[in-house]
């Protein structure tokens, strides 16, 4: 009987065994970032003066010059009063309610973590359109970073670099930088085939061909990615919370805790303020540099 | 007298992934079918030799699939051969290094599409001056001369329009003037006009062949379309399934088909349309040099007709007859042919299509005389040549 017991059972690894493992790694990777934890850690230390600095600036600054430069942004990417009227209203509220602080920290980091990832993503992605080895290595990696849990990688991320601002903003591009990589990859392998060969036949080197027509082509695609990267990295700010963002997050995280359903309710919609803004912005300025797709209605 | 300025030598092309490995079978005659079926490589183009000379508009005409484009794209190596060689005046394309050849594609050739591939993104001036911003050309100098080229092809005032909101001609116009505006020797027009419909079509014929009597480019044209063929092209090659069927002047094609295949695709063509007299006219006999009416009437001696063209030192005079002429010696008021005896007959150009002229030969007595432009006598049309060449055999 004792033989089969495969057939009913899985025949799982020895639990010995299997803590070793667990051990070993754990204790080869608290090694490597005890060893060098310092190191990279200090090799981000730019990137974290430019956050503080950010922030300080964002909060230091008179609450109507913020309200007024944001307008102004805003108004000038998208032409509309509605939306510009309605960043008025959605500001002075979230002051009333005194969350002001919470969500220029917040809005800080979604502008640093978005950045970066347009900075590292838009690179990845063309890469991947040059070259079809790159593409396959670099998709399965993207879809691992999309469906493992944030939780997972911040692990890895806070043994290695604590809590604080900075492995809170890796967290966020690692989740959010996926779409921008994406779009931008498929933008340019959609560009039109005829226009790629004329510029070609017109004798551009690759780098014209890349600035003149494939990325201008692309743009449209490319700003979907960027506007998804956005929503993804606001969605990642409760989460990010845990490992000492400060922010909006905080008190989400602070009234799960707490059962402070209000609490919770009105950071959750200042999150939702702040997205709705930095998605009509961005969908309006990406429409805006599109009008010569506008067709024939004047010809 | 012939001045060769692009030379395709013994060109294959196979599509596929170890494209050589199925060469011998190609050069052993191999069809096209079983090539594909046994090893999964197409082949493209096989056995393509051509020459085109310099200034020619060279129409190379063939359906769907038969290699037409593949071929094009080999001139300025958008697709590399399996072998063969191209040259262009005297540089080895095939020879050529990445950065040379983006040099040669600067200055030597220029390429207009089927789809146009203008840059939707970029207005029409700044699509004109693409070839030149390529080139490093500064801002100002290649707009303004982008400028006079979209005046040149009648779209002067359409500079800062997007493609987009332009017709199909006048985005091919701006294709036209984006490659006319490089300066360069050799324009690639891939199905240029295929795209638009048959009566912009014909106005881009007729735009090019005028644009072409200034310019004086060598043209290679590319087309599914025997009547386009026909009136543009100089010399025409026909391709078959990636073989090169027949080359030739249009007349040749129309007239002597070297093949079935050929022969198929010319039955449909309106002959009327496409040949000119020059095309179908007889030599000039029965010509009468002289002035007096004696030795003209010896000279009609020796003709099979009883009538003369009668041309003198200011060129042809008029038709006329052996009766007038026997009636006049017998009168003997005069020794000299003069006006009045002379029959009038309208004058036909060598030029002129066939369509054009066929009441004036069909209502004549006389087969027409054909007369050049400063007054020569250079053949003669009769009903009957007429007749046989538009009735097909």
């Amino acid at each position: 009987m004792a033989d089969s017991s495969w057939l009913t059972e899985f025949p799982a690894m020895d639990r010995r065994d299997l803590t070793g493992i667990k051990k070993t790694l754990d204790t080869a990777y608290r090694e490597f970032s005890r060893e060098y934890g310092d190191v990279i850690e200090s090799l981000f230390d730019p990137l974290l003066h430019f956050l503080v600095w950010f922030e300080k600036l964002l909060i230091q600054t008179p609450w109507w010059i913020v309200i007024l430069v944001v307008t102004a942004i805003v108004h000038l990417s998208a032409r509309s009063w509605k939306l510009s009227v309605g960043v008025i209203i959605a500001f002075s509220l979230i002051g009333y309610f005194g969350m002001w602080d919470n969500t220029m920290r917040t809005m800080s980091i979604i502008f640093v973590c978005t950045l970066l990832s347009i900075a590292l993503g838009i690179p990845i992605g063309i890469a991947m359109a040059r070259s079809d080895r790159v593409q396959a290595i670099v998709t399965p990696i993207l879809d691992v970073m999309q469906t493992m849990p944030a939780f997972v990688y911040l692990i890895p991320v806070v043994m290695l670099l604590g809590i604080g601002k900075i492995p809170g903003v890796i967290a966020v591009v690692i989740y959010a930088i996926p779409p921008v990589i994406r779009l931008t990859n498929l933008g340019i392998r959609l560009v039109d085939k005829e226009v790629l060969e004329a510029a070609t036949a017109y004798g551009a080197s690759p780098s014209q061909r890349l600035w003149s027509v494939q990325m201008p082509l692309a743009m449209p695609t490319i700003m979907a990615g960027i506007n998804q990267t956005i929503m993804m990295a606001l969605a990642m700010v409760v989460v990010a919370s845990m490992i000492g963002v400060k922010g909006l997050g905080q008190p989400v995280l602070k009234s799960i805790t707490n059962q402070y359903f209000t609490l919770g309710l009105f950071n959750g919609l200042a999150i939702v303020a702040l997205a709705i803004i930095f998605d009509r912005v961005s969908q309006a300025y990406a429409k805006r540099t599109q009008k010569h797709m506008e067709g024939l209605h004047n010809a | 007298m012939p001045d060769p300025l692009i030379r395709i030598e013994n060109l294959y092309k196979v599509f596929g992934t170890a494209p050589q490995t199925v060469m011998d079978r190609v050069r052993e005659g191999q069809s096209k079918d079983d090539i594909l079926a046994e090893t999964g490589h197409t082949v493209g183009l096989k056995e393509i030799d051509l020459t085109i000379e310099r200034g020619q508009i060279f129409v190379i005409m063939g359906l769907s699939g038969s290699g037409k484009s593949t071929l094009i794209r080999h001139l300025n190596r958008l697709i590399d051969p399996t072998e063969g060689k191209i040259i262009v005046g005297d540089v080895d394309v095939m020879q050529l290094d990445q950065k040379e050849l983006q040099e040669f594609r600067r200055h030597k050739m220029s390429m207009v599409f089927q789809r146009f591939g203008l840059m939707p993104h970029r207005t029409v001036l700044q699509n004109v001056a693409y070839g030149l911003k390529v080139q490093g050309i500064a801002k100002k100098e290649r707009e303004t001369k982008a400028a006079d080229w979209l005046e040149t092809v009648g779209l002067g005032g359409y500079g800062k329009q997007y493609p987009m909101q332009l017709s199909g001609g006048q985005q091919q116009r701006v294709g036209l003037a984006r490659a006319l505006c490089t300066d360069a020797e050799i324009l690639l027009m891939d199905e240029a006009f295929s795209a638009l419909d048959p009566l912009i079509r014909s106005e881009m014929q007729d735009q090019l062949i005028e644009l072409q009597e200034k310019l004086h480019k060598t043209i290679v044209f590319i087309t599914h379309d025997l009547d386009e063929a026909l009136r543009l092209g100089d010399r025409i090659a026909i391709l078959k399934d990636g073989e090169l069927v027949q080359e030739g002047a249009p007349e040749d094609i129309l007239l002597h088909p070297a093949t079935d295949y050929v022969e198929a695709f010319v039955k449909d063509v309106n002959r009327a349309r496409a040949l000119t007299v020059e095309n179908v006219m007889k030599p000039p006999v029965s010509r009468i040099t002289t002035d007096t009416i004696e030795d003209a009437l010896k000279q009609m001696k020796g003709f099979k007709d009883d009538y003369g063209y009668y041309e003198n030192e200011d060129g042809y005079q008029g038709i006329v007859l052996q009766e007038t002429l026997e009636k006049a010696l017998k009168e003997g008021t005069h020794k000299q042919i003069r006006d009045d005896m002379l029959e009038e007959v309208p004058l036909i150009s060598p030029d002129s299509a066939l369509e054009e002229i066929i009441p004036e030969t069909l209502g004549a007595d006389y087969p027409l005389p054909v007369v050049g432009d400063k007054g020569e006598l250079q053949g003669r049309l009769s009903r009957t040549s007429l007749a046989e060449v538009l009735g097909g055999e």
